[in-house]
């Protein structure tokens, strides 16, 4: 009797969402590995275990590499600009400014809106609006749209992002501030510490598990960078902005190598992975109790 | 004394260059926003002339742009389907994601440990190595691609592992099992137990979960882009993107397109700004 009602509760509280679960996320996932391994095409009925073939592939996709190595660089950029930008904006909101719940609010606002639409306004703000600004004052820097060279159109993809997401880094900032005790910061102040030693030695030790939350956040957001990267620049000029997530992307779908593709989204899952665990791993080992 | 009053003023002029430098900050934040409001109701030409004017010098303010991107955007339709969508899975998916975190966290039995461990570890796992497979299974095998269920129940089960993460702790610990034991006695069954006592419990995190979900559900792209293709189940994110390749030269029209896409998330935001604002620190937190 207990073991029959156990396996209706099973069946009526379980069941369903793990059934969603694993038929979206766990099956799709093994399967990928095991598609890693054929040389399906996207289209054909039939497809042939190649072994390690797919890899091999990945290793001559120099664009791949090359746009890896973008990525790489894309993400130490977005990662450290926006957690400096929104860490010191978080300690101005944090000081008792009038209509700072106004700011954090109007800074979040990026957060709110898709990556496509946030990607063509940008668009025509670069493409437009700057050139404009170029033209009447003369300044080479806007003479021609920053989309249109290679350099600066890596720059605009990284000033983008960063605007795009500290507005959300400020939040979890803003709340990290907002839990340190007055106790231990009036304690530092009566001890002499100045402005720069409590900084140091008070407030960054105790805002570890804010940083630890945010590094997480922004390295993962920034290493599967899709949304924007295809509405602000699409990879041009020339493929030169192509990130890691949108190359996977187009081999799949747009050259139908699906085997190569999804070998190449397993690289880059793996990476992820390594890098976010060690992430983790060396903040949180940082993380001090007030 | 005067001791204070040096270290007032010093405090009272630091805040005011905060305040400056926040101000300067915060409008160079807006300024695309400013942007293209401005534009959305200018004429090309004007566009192109100097994009900061509010002066409507050629044909005057008007609000023709709007009517054309309303009407080649298909912008109900694509409103109402991604409303339908948006809905239906962060329904589904509170719902589902209460009872098997519920269930995970009052049965201790190995279905639950493993189902847990594979969904945290699941968390790690970007959408990019999922979809190739994704397309091949619901795409080739199953063919139950460009159906909206499709697409609910696909978000259903990307956001359920994080879903059940937070309720796991959430139920952990707040709803204490005496209140159920007590339920028991008085004679309400599993069901009864779990949608009149547990459920009403869960609103803080319930209320976390649907802000999270909805907003990632209804500016999601890559996901919606690989499962419809019909043109007249698309979503917003969809036909703005597909609009955008046909006007992209024509600046007002599209400026007024991304304004009207824009503008009910902003409405919302107005009304429920606290919510949403606690709501994604929770649940970053976490």
């Amino acid at each position: 009797m207990r073991n029959k009602n156990k396996g209706k509760d099973f069946c009526m509280f379980a069941l369903p969402g793990m059934f969603c679960f694993f038929a979206v996320v766990i099956i799709p996932f093994v399967y990928g590995v095991y598609l890693t391994l054929t040389d399906w095409n996207g289209v054909a009925k039939v497809k042939n275990f190649i072994g390690l073939e797919n890899f091999k592939g990945v290793m001559k996709d120099g664009q791949f590499w090359t746009s890896l190595g973008l990525t790489f660089k894309y993400v130490i950029l977005v990662v450290l600009l926006v957690n400096v930008i929104a860490f010191l904006l978080a300690y101005l909101l944090t000081r008792g400014i009038k209509g700072q719940n106004f700011f954090r609010a109007g800074f979040f606002t990026p957060n709110l809106i898709g990556g496509i639409v946030l990607g063509y306004i940008w668009q025509f703000v670069f493409s437009r609006v700057f050139v404009n600004v170029g033209e009447a004052t003369g300044w080479k820097l806007f003479g021609v749209s920053w989309l249109s060279d290679p350099t600066k159109a890596f720059v605009a993809l990284v000033a983008v992002s960063v605007w795009q997401l500290s507005g959300y880094m400020i939040l979890i900032y803003v709340a990290g501030f907002m839990g340190l005790s007055e106790d231990v910061m009036e304690a530092a102040s009566i001890d002499g510490a100045s402005g720069w030693v409590k900084m140091k030695s008070i407030i960054m030790p105790l805002m570890m598990s804010s940083v630890t939350i945010c590094l997480f956040l922004t390295l993962s957001r920034a290493f599967m960078v899709y949304d924007v990267n295809l509405s602000l620049t699409a990879g041009a000029p020339y493929g030169t902005t192509e990130m890691a997530a949108m190359h996977v992307y187009e081999k799949a779908f747009t050259s139908r190598q699906f085997g190569v593709g999804q070998a190449e989204a397993f690289i880059l899952f793996i990476i992820v992975a390594c890098i976010s665990g060690i992430q983790v791993y060396l903040t949180k080992k940082k993380e001090v109790e007030a | 004394m005067k001791q204070t009053s040096i270290g007032g003023n010093k405090r009272k002029a630091a805040n005011i260059l905060a305040t400056t430098g926040l101000v300067i900050i915060f409008l160079a934040y807006m300024f695309p926003f400013v942007m293209v409001v401005i534009n959305s109701l200018k004429q090309k030409r004007d566009i192109i002339k100097s994009p900061f004017s509010w002066l409507y010098t050629i044909k005057g303010l008007s609000f023709d742009n709007f009517v054309k991107a309303f009407t080649q955007m298909d912008f109900l339709n694509a409103f109402k389907n991604s409303l339908i969508v948006t809905v239906s899975a962060t329904l589904l998916v509170t719902l589902l994601a209460a009872m098997l975190a519920y269930y995970i966290v009052r049965h201790n039995n190995m279905i639950s440990k493993i189902t847990f461990a594979l969904m945290v570890a699941s968390m790690i796992i970007p959408f990019q190595a999922i979809m190739i497979p994704l397309v091949s299974i619901y795409g080739g095998t199953l063919n139950v691609l460009n159906h909206r269920l499709t697409l609910i129940f696909m978000h259903t089960g990307f956001s359920m592992a994080m879903s059940v993460f937070m309720f796991h702790g959430f139920i952990k610990g707040s709803v204490p099992i005496a209140l159920e034991e007590a339920a028991y006695i008085d004679g309400c069954t599993r069901r009864q137990t779990f949608f009149k006592i547990v459920f009403p419990l869960l609103k803080p995190i319930i209320s976390t979960m649907v802000i999270l979900n909805a907003l990632a559900f209804w500016n999601d792209f890559l996901l919606p882009s690989l499962v419809l293709t019909d043109k007249k189940l698309l979503t917003l994110p969809l036909s703005t993107y597909s609009f955008y390749g046909t006007y992209s030269a024509d600046y007002g029209t599209i400026m007024a397109g991304l304004l009207l896409c824009v503008v009910p998330i902003l409405i919302l935001y107005i009304i429920l700004q606290r919510q949403i604002i606690s709501g994604v620190v929770a649940g970053a937190v976490k």
